[in-house]
């Protein structure tokens, strides 16, 4: 049983699934296809055309040729309204459409060209020009396993002292240290941070009373004062000032 | 060949860049302008007598030497050299539209292309075929963007208006609002 075969005059045209540089592009080629006037495209013919291609080619999700094929429909429903007889006022509303074909289609010649002339252009080489290096083909290594572990034990023997690093968690006491601020700030008007940390603190120390300063400073508690940059700063009562 | 033929010809030959006429001139500065326009010509003539390889090419508002054409084939076919990759179809558009509009900002090119620019712009600017050429008047001062001497080199122009005129093109922009007017 064959199924029946309608030469549909409507349907009859073939896009190719080449690459279309944008939505202008693939309505120049179906608006080329009909070989018509550009300035009277059979607007419903093309728009129908349009959404069948960029269904076809798997565009129908890209918003570029989403908004072509809404303009074609707007454009379609415009030349569907009536039409005061002997209104001279009325513009085509393909007119600008047209427009933005020609110029496109003008864009595509120049750029035709440029790819003639560039063409043209690289059959002559510059001096200077660096080929890149080509990679070196792998020579195939032979070694036996005692090769290998005599190689082995070279290279870790090559190893200068092996530094290790041993990462110690130690959680900050922000809150301990300043309880200690507070303590050692209580009856003094100011005194400097490393009071508070004393000889040999211990990052985490330093850290934590470092944060703790911060937050009181924040809260008015006290005041810091450095005289220059990187000297030494100096913690100040805020209370004690007030007092005083 | 004079001794500043010589010269210029060394500069050339060091150069993987078009030298303009002005920095030829540095080189030698008892040197006149018409100098090197001679000492150029000299070397054109002795090229041009075929008893070379290589041509002094007129290109990107200077001079280059540049290997004949005519070897072209046999040089890519030993692989010495490579071709530059070609620019697309989409780059090629955007590029032409820059070169006729120049300078020209992105919402000019995205309407006449109808595609958002934002990639290809960058990879012709990466590629220095276009660069920055001011600031539009436009709302948030759009970068306004013209070609370079990359892209004179790219098409083998002497300078911008070598470039194709509009009327000497197949198409025109023929249809005038009057004729779409019913």
């Amino acid at each position: 049983m064959t199924e029946p075969r309608f030469d549909d005059s409507e349907d009859a045209f073939v896009v190719e699934l080449e690459d279309f540089s944008g939505p202008l592009d693939l309505l120049l080629h179906l608006v080329r296809l009909q070989e018509v006037e550009i300035t009277d495209i059979p607007i419903a013919k093309i728009a129908s055309q349009f959404l069948k291609a960029i269904e076809r080619l798997g565009l129908n999700q890209a918003a570029d040729y989403l908004e072509m094929a809404a303009l074609l429909l707007r454009i379609k429903i415009q030349m569907l309204l009536p039409r005061p007889i002997g209104d001279d006022t009325w513009e085509d509303p393909r007119a600008e459409l047209v427009r933005r074909l020609l110029e496109y289609e003008q864009i595509k010649e120049i750029a035709r060209r440029f790819v003639e002339q560039a063409e043209y252009r690289s059959a002559q080489f510059v001096r200077g020009w660096l080929p890149p290096e080509p990679e070196p083909s792998p020579r195939p290594i032979v070694v036996d396993v005692e090769d290998l572990l005599r190689t082995v034990e070279e290279v870790v023997a090559s190893i200068p002292q092996p530094i290790m690093h041993r990462v110690l968690v130690r959680p900050l006491d922000v809150e301990g240290a300043r309880e200690r601020i507070e303590e050692l700030i209580k009856h003094r008007s100011s005194l400097t941070f490393k009071a508070i940390v004393g000889e040999n603190p211990s990052v985490p120390d330093v850290l934590s009373a470092f944060l703790a300063l911060l937050e009181m400073a924040r809260l008015g508690v006290v005041r810091l004062a450095q005289r220059k940059i990187f000297n030494t700063f100096t913690i100040e009562n805020e209370e004690a000032d007030k007092a005083g | 060949m004079k001794k500043l033929t010589k010269l210029v010809e060394a500069a050339l030959f060091s150069a993987s860049a078009p030298i303009t006429i002005s920095d030829l001139e540095r080189l030698d500065r008892d040197a006149s302008l018409k100098d090197i326009e001679d000492s150029l010509l000299e070397l054109r003539e002795h090229y041009g007598n075929f008893d070379h390889g290589i041509e002094l090419v007129e290109v990107a508002e200077g001079y280059q030497i540049l290997t004949l054409r005519e070897f072209a084939d046999a040089i890519l076919d030993a692989q010495l050299v490579t071709r530059p990759r070609k620019l697309s179809a989409a780059a090629m558009e955007t590029l032409a539209i820059i070169a006729y509009r120049q300078p020209v900002e992105r919402s000019e090119i995205e309407e006449i292309r109808g595609v958002v620019a934002e990639g290809v712009i960058r990879s012709l600017q990466d590629r220095g075929l276009i660069a920055p050429a001011g600031r539009g008047e436009g709302l948030g001062r759009p970068i306004l963007y013209g070609t370079t001497q990359a892209f004179l080199e790219l098409l083998g122009l002497k300078d911008i208006s070598e470039l194709p005129r509009l009327d000497e093109l197949s198409v025109a922009l023929s249809a005038s609002p009057e004729t779409l007017e019913r």
